[in-house]
């Protein structure tokens, strides 16, 4: 295994398919493999153990921002070179985790987003959704001038400088999504994309499920950017 | 003001001073935390015993009557306290959240020490 690669993969509740995704992990991912148990009540703690990757388990449930960010807090305490962020529910295919960690790698940028939208892979996404991407895709090209198409996606290879940058305080505890991708444009970081397969959600759960968690999250992302626009560029 | 009004006002700034300092006292209600209430109780008796001053304020902010003036005062206060807990609850909330990240980032590390020194006792038992 590589001293230098970390893959990280966030899990709560996600006892049906955590095996197999560290399972795939292991499989293309040459890396030391963490996950971090957002205090799950399912069994995936005991199923992470019982893969033999080194698991961290939070003591309650804090949200998916900040599950990975104990994971960038564990890899800069341990002096990983480049990080890879994998969800635990399966959605993300691992085929493509030597591509994403070559990217960063090779210095072609210093944020690879696994996009599901650069090539058709029939993956389906409900309306609100797509018109929220459509619409952070927006805002993040007026913003910054990039153009990303998948400002959602979870599936993320990062070097050492940008998770440095995300274990601040500053760092989304619910949705890391559009805002922190035109926070790292507005401070001179790379961000490419690579077109990925995803797969449904097995169990048909989202994050952004239900009228009150969409309009919450409409809010919390529309704010989040405002209060990163009216911020210094650096500092 | 009329002698009842002074009088119940006085007994309710009053009571707020007793309780504040009997909290802080028992070390129910933290020293920082109190002074808000103690300033707001003083306002009050200040008020009372300066009516001119609740006359004049009345004046300046255009409202009809005195104790107009009062509750527009108390809801600003109240205002203001909300937004106090508000600012104090997110601090608290990155101290809790910085806390359990450390926690279980070293209660991972703990037990990867424990199981290593584990597998090198059995090995050397062997």
């Amino acid at each position: 295994m590589s001293a230098k690669r970390c893959i990280v993969i966030p899990a709560y509740n996600e006892a049906g398919q955590i095996a197999s995704v560290i399972e795939g992990a292991r499989k293309f991912g040459q890396a030391d493999i963490v996950v971090i148990d957002d205090g799950s009540v399912d069994g995936t703690l005991d199923l992470a153990r019982a893969a033999g990757v080194f698991v961290i388990r939070h003591p309650f449930n804090m949200g998916a921002g900040v599950a990975t960010q104990t994971g960038y807090k564990f890899a800069c305490k341990k002096g990983f070179e480049t990080l890879l962020q994998l969800d635990g529910d399966g959605q993300h295919h691992p085929g493509h985790i030597p591509e994403l960690f070559a990217m960063v790698e090779e210095g072609v940028c210093d944020l690879a987003i696994g996009s599901r939208f650069l090539q058709k892979c029939g993956h389906r996404t409900g309306f609100w959704k797509q018109a929220g991407i459509q619409l952070f895709r927006a805002l993040i090209r007026m913003t910054t001038g990039k153009f990303i198409t998948d400002p959602t996606s979870g599936y993320r290879c990062m070097n050492r400088r940008v998770f440095e940058y995300f274990t601040a305080d500053s760092y989304p505890w619910d949705y890391p999504d559009a805002n922190v991708l035109i926070d790292l444009l507005r401070r001179g970081f790379r961000i490419a994309e690579l077109p990925v397969a995803m797969a449904p959600n097995p169990e048909g759960r989202s994050m952004h499920r239900g009228i009150f968690r969409i309009s919450y999250y409409f809010f919390n992302m529309f704010f989040s950017i405002l209060v990163i626009l009216m911020r210094r560029k650096t500092g | 003001m009329t002698l009842h009004q002074k009088i119940f006002a006085i007994a309710v700034s009053l009571a707020v001073f007793v309780v504040i300092v009997w909290l802080v006292r028992n070390r129910k209600l933290k020293t920082e935390y109190s002074w808000l209430w103690l300033l707001a109780g003083l306002g009050v008796i200040v008020f009372v015993v300066w009516y001119d001053l609740l006359v004049w304020l009345t004046a300046l902010i255009g409202a009809v009557a005195p104790t107009t003036t009062l509750f527009i005062f108390s809801i600003v206060f109240l205002v203001f306290v909300s937004l106090h807990f508000a600012v104090k609850i997110s601090r608290l909330s990155d101290q809790v959240k910085n806390l359990a990240q450390k926690i279980s980032l070293l209660e991972a590390q703990r037990g990867q020490a424990f199981s290593e020194s584990k597998n090198n006792r059995e090995q050397k038992a062997k």
